[in-house]
């Protein structure tokens, strides 16, 4: 599997290292990380460069996590580009509501890196 | 026990909520800390230099808190992270607003009924001890009280209707 690049959205920074060292201990490569705090600073990342995989939040201020699913399926940058919602929304409705939207996996927290391997490693094997 | 709309503004918090707490606390340190947490049997003060607050709405409305030392804070963090946090960082505060936020969305989903009538705010954070803290709850408050790291530390919840 080559590098990737990924995008991590989260109103916290240290979910945001969290979220990054469980890729990492997932197995996966990354060649670079951007980070954003929100949904908007989300999609300001992506106007000028692509990545391989998004992982965001839910709840947070500015532009929250569903809102950023809606906008992102206007960006020519993420089109294709997988995902996967980290969240403490744990309810069937936002699931079925983030994946409805264009989300495509749903991991809740509290999570083990093991439950980020078995939600982005299929993933990533799908779009390459 | 009661389902989230069986509560009504003369209850009590539902006694069966306090081992979801409990529980919701506990997976949350074990998973995301990697310790486990000791119970309480004759709870002691907790020393309140640090609190995060999360706030329920919808279905039941109220306020989750968790209160900590400075100390406690800047070891939580130090766990999270993987990599020694000082008691004057920043991610202190980072670090539990996100643990506060964690137990009450896995409290949350504990609930029967309660996962798709209630959201959760972002958490905020209080430091240090000489303040009043006064939700608009109708109820007592529900606390578990644990050792973290040796530490005492407090989980409670408080609801209105």
């Amino acid at each position: 599997m080559k590098k990737l690049r990924a995008l991590i959205v989260d109103d916290s920074s240290v979910m945001r290292k969290i979220v990054e060292r469980s890729i990492r201990q997932a197995g996966i490569e990354l060649a670079e990380v951007r980070e954003a705090s929100n949904g908007a600073e989300g999609l300001g990342a992506l106007k000028n460069e692509s990545v391989d995989l998004i992982l965001c939040d839910i709840n947070m201020p500015v532009m929250d996590g569903l809102e950023f699913l809606r906008q992102l399926q206007t960006v020519e940058n993420a089109k294709g580009v997988p995902v996967v919602m980290i969240t403490t929304e744990g309810s069937e409705s936002h699931v079925v509501q983030a994946l409805s939207i264009g989300a495509r996996g749903y991991i809740r927290k509290p999570f083990t890196p093991e439950q980020v391997k078995e939600h982005v490693i299929p993933l990533l094997e799908n779009t390459q | 026990m009661k389902s989230a709309n069986e509560i009504t503004a003369s209850d009590k918090v539902p006694e069966g909520w306090s081992p979801l707490l409990e529980l919701a606390a506990r997976e949350v340190f074990e998973i995301m800390l990697g310790c486990k947490l000791e119970t309480q049997t004759a709870p002691a003060p907790v020393s309140g230099d640090f609190t995060a607050m999360v706030g329920l709405a919808g279905q039941v409305c109220g306020l989750l808190t968790l209160h900590c030392s400075a100390h406690s804070a800047a070891l939580m963090a130090s766990r999270m992270l993987g990599a020694e946090v000082k008691e004057s960082d920043p991610q202190m505060w980072d670090a539990i607003g996100e643990i506060a936020n964690m137990i009450a969305g896995n409290f949350k989903n504990k609930l029967t009924g309660m996962g798709d009538r209630c959201v959760l705010s972002v958490p905020t954070v209080i430091t240090g001890s000489d303040y009043s803290l006064r939700s608009m709850a109708d109820t007592g408050p529900l606390e578990v009280a644990f050792l973290f790291e040796g530490t005492p530390i407090s989980v409670a919840v408080e609801v209105h209707s």
